[in-house]
């Protein structure tokens, strides 16, 4: 009896891993593409290959976006899918470094790595193979043969900061972070430093869900910030954000007199914002890495790879941005003129919540 | 944020997260009450949620306010038709019934992604539903003052289905012939035989009731908190139901209990930043804390939790 308990208790465990494993494209990694061509550089020839973070090129997020770009070069450049762009799916972090190897083995010209969790992964992968060149995205390796992309995140939170500040009405706004690390923490000091540059006085509730999947949290932790007054919620939580936005919409169609807002994050989510009066998502910031990947591809390509180098995408090169959403004509103007200043170099953005006074 | 608004925020944002796991908690215990252990129930919430969402999609115009109710049924109705693979498995061909509720475990979210990418061109995930549960105040109850305003306003419709089922299910099990025999079958297989019990019907029934209770579970989860379908839409609710369910010592209240208690704590680890001389605890222990409590709880307050004695034990008629 008691053992039989133990037992099951460990398949427990067990299956739970199983379960992610079996996540996305129905388990194990698929290749969307094996034999590409080496050597020759030729433009015919030239292959790139992108592992992406734990689940699919089409998560609506960071992964789609990364893979959109890979497909907007390789029609750039009249390449074929599968023999001069492909992807490997990891459905666990487990996966990293088998995958890089396969791509290593399979001879892809370039290898990007999506996500700051491949860090350790191809690190490894990467001093092993020191004439092959990797990408990644969100940290920096230095490594000769790895170029890093950094996006300023910070900038575009900085502006959705001011759109925040300018349209909220009880002057409290909220932040939902996803897991505590270096990028999100990007997020919330542009964010924070954006809505005091227009009002010191405006309250900012900071929270972290802990996890990027986890809605049923972030939409308790929505609950609480509109409860205690915030009208403004803008989340940096990947899936956890879809209860946020829950969250909101309820509260809109329970009581639309009463607005409240909601800024998504990465991609237009102006679609999940949508309710029976209207919509609720005031923006969204953008972060490029489609347009990341199209870059270093067709730098690669041309022989200029910039390998042991950071490369960091901003407002100034429009990799981040903030979109129109239902900002207010004010609102707008005042984006505008803030956008304009962080180009200039007027206002250095911060990059920790520490730094933000 | 006086006190009513806190309280009433404290209990709502329990509800919320217990909401789904109610129901799948109470399917655990039909299931391992008649002797099949169900560690499927992950599996067979991911259905649940796969196939509300679909029907919320589909026919959210005919049905109007109504669609995520009927999504919750339909939500059931195809847990049924995926806990009958778990029932034959166990019941009939006599397999491990870990090993086939891994199975389900494993099949479920592939096959929802998969139908998702076939059903909605190509996408690893559906749409946002428009039709969803919803906040809602409880008619009359709501009325009463303080205590209606806590408990019964600005609340979450479905956990006070789950605490009414799950009233439902202690009659059950405890007060009807049926349950009686059910239970017999898992504490004693043979002797219910012998006392002219259909034990495989029995188990059957225990097994596609947990079916249908964690189909709607799932249903709920997906319509109550993600508004859609993805990978992630389920992610260990299953597991954590079967917790409550062991906690709650294999009786439809207690597993009930269990989950309002899980909701608890998870609440607390939230809206205790805003509550005075708690909000003053780094948030790290704060979001530690749910799992905290839960140890201690369990190790401290419930005393020894044992199962019905021939759970997990294939029963062979002949033997």
């Amino acid at each position: 009896m008691e053992k039989r308990h133990v037992k099951s208790l460990l398949t427990l465990g067990f299956t739970s891993g199983l379960v992610l494993a079996a996540c996305g494209n129905g388990g194990g990694s698929d290749t969307a593409g094996s034999d590409a061509a080496s050597g020759d550089k030729a433009a015919k020839d030239f292959s790139v290959v992108m592992v992406t973070d734990v689940g699919g090129v089409d998560d609506g997020s960071f992964n789609e976006s990364a893979w959109n770009g890979m497909k907007e070069w390789g029609k750039e450049h009249n390449l074929e899918q599968n023999k001069n762009f492909a992807y490997i799916q990891s459905n666990e972090d487990s996966q990293f470094v088998p995958n890089l190897n396969q791509a290593v083995n399979n001879n892809f010209d370039l290898i990007y790595g999506i996500g700051f969790k491949l860090k350790p992964a191809m690190e490894d992968v990467a001093k092993a193979n020191t004439d092959q060149h990797f990408v990644i995205i969100d940290e920096v390796i230095e490594l000769d043969n790895v170029a890093s992309v950094l996006f300023k995140d910070h900038e575009a939170a900085y502006l959705a900061g001011v759109a925040a500040a300018e349209t909220t009405e009880t002057d409290h706004v909220g932040f939902i972070g996803g897991q505590e690390s270096d990028v999100i923490d990007r997020f919330e000091a542009g964010f924070l430093a954006g809505v005091k540059a227009v009002n010191p006085d405006i309250k900012v509730d900071v929270e972290y869900a802990g996890s990027f999947g986890d809605a049923a949290k972030g939409r308790q932790l929505a609950a609480a910030m509109y409860t205690n007054g915030a009208d403004i919620i803008y989340h940096a939580s990947g899936d956890t954000g879809n209860g946020v936005f829950s969250e909101a919409r309820d509260r809109m169609n329970a009581n639309p007199d009463d607005k409240i807002w909601v800024i998504g994050v990465d991609l237009d989510q102006q679609a999940e914002g949508e309710y029976d009066g209207g919509n609720l998502t005031l923006t969204s910031t953008l972060k490029g890495v489609g347009e990341a990947v199209q870059d270093l591809s067709n730098e690669a390509m041309e022989g200029t790879f910039p390998g042991g180098k950071t490369t960091n995408f901003g407002l100034a090169e429009d990799a981040v941005g903030l979109t129109d959403g239902n900002l207010s004509d004010d609102a707008k103007a005042k984006v505008q003129e803030y956008k304009q200043k962080i180009i200039d170099g007027e206002i250095e953005v911060p990059t920790h919540p520490d730094e933000v006074k | 944020m006086n006190l009513t608004t806190l309280l009433q925020l404290l209990v709502s944002s329990t509800l919320l997260y217990a909401a789904p796991l109610i129901l799948t908690a109470l399917g655990g215990t039909f299931s391992e009450r008649s002797g099949v252990v169900n560690v499927g129930l992950e599996g067979i919430m991911v259905m649940g949620a796969f196939s509300s969402i679909v029907f919320n999609l589909t026919f959210a115009s005919q049905f109007g306010s109504w669609t995520p109710w009927l999504g919750m049924l339909v939500g059931g109705l195809v847990g049924i038709a995926f806990s009958l693979i778990h029932a034959v498995a166990t019941i009939n061909l006599r397999s491990d019934h870990i090993i086939s509720g891994t199975v389900i475990n494993l099949m479920a979210p592939a096959l929802g992604v998969f139908l998702t990418r076939v059903l909605y061109d190509g996408r690893g995930q559906t749409d946002f539903i428009d039709k969803n549960f919803g906040i809602s105040n409880i008619p009359v109850l709501s009325k009463i003052p303080v205590i209606g305003d806590i408990f019964f306003s600005h609340t979450y419709m479905p956990a006070f289905f789950g605490i009414v089922v799950a009233i439902l299910c202690w009659f059950i099990l405890f007060k009807t012939r049926f349950g009686l025999r059910l239970r017999s079958v898992g504490e004693h297989p043979q002797a219910a035989d012998t006392l002219g019990i259909n034990v495989y019907l029995m188990k059957y029934a225990g097994v596609l009731i947990s079916g249908f209770l964690g189909g709607m579970g799932g249903a709920i989860q997906a319509q109550i908190i993600s508004l859609n379908f993805s990978i992630t839409t389920i992610a260990g609710q299953g597991f954590m139901s079967m917790a409550a369910m062991i906690f709650g010592k294999w009786n439809p209240l207690g597993a009930m209990g269990a989950a309002i208690f899980f909701g608890f704590a998870q609440s607390l680890s939230v809206t205790g930043a805003y509550i005075p001389i708690i909000d003053s605890i780094p948030s790290v222990w704060l979001q530690v804390a749910p799992y905290l409590i839960t140890i201690i709880v369990l190790v401290g307050v419930i005393g020894k939790s044992e199962g019905p004695k021939a759970n997990g034990v294939t029963y062979i008629k002949s033997k």
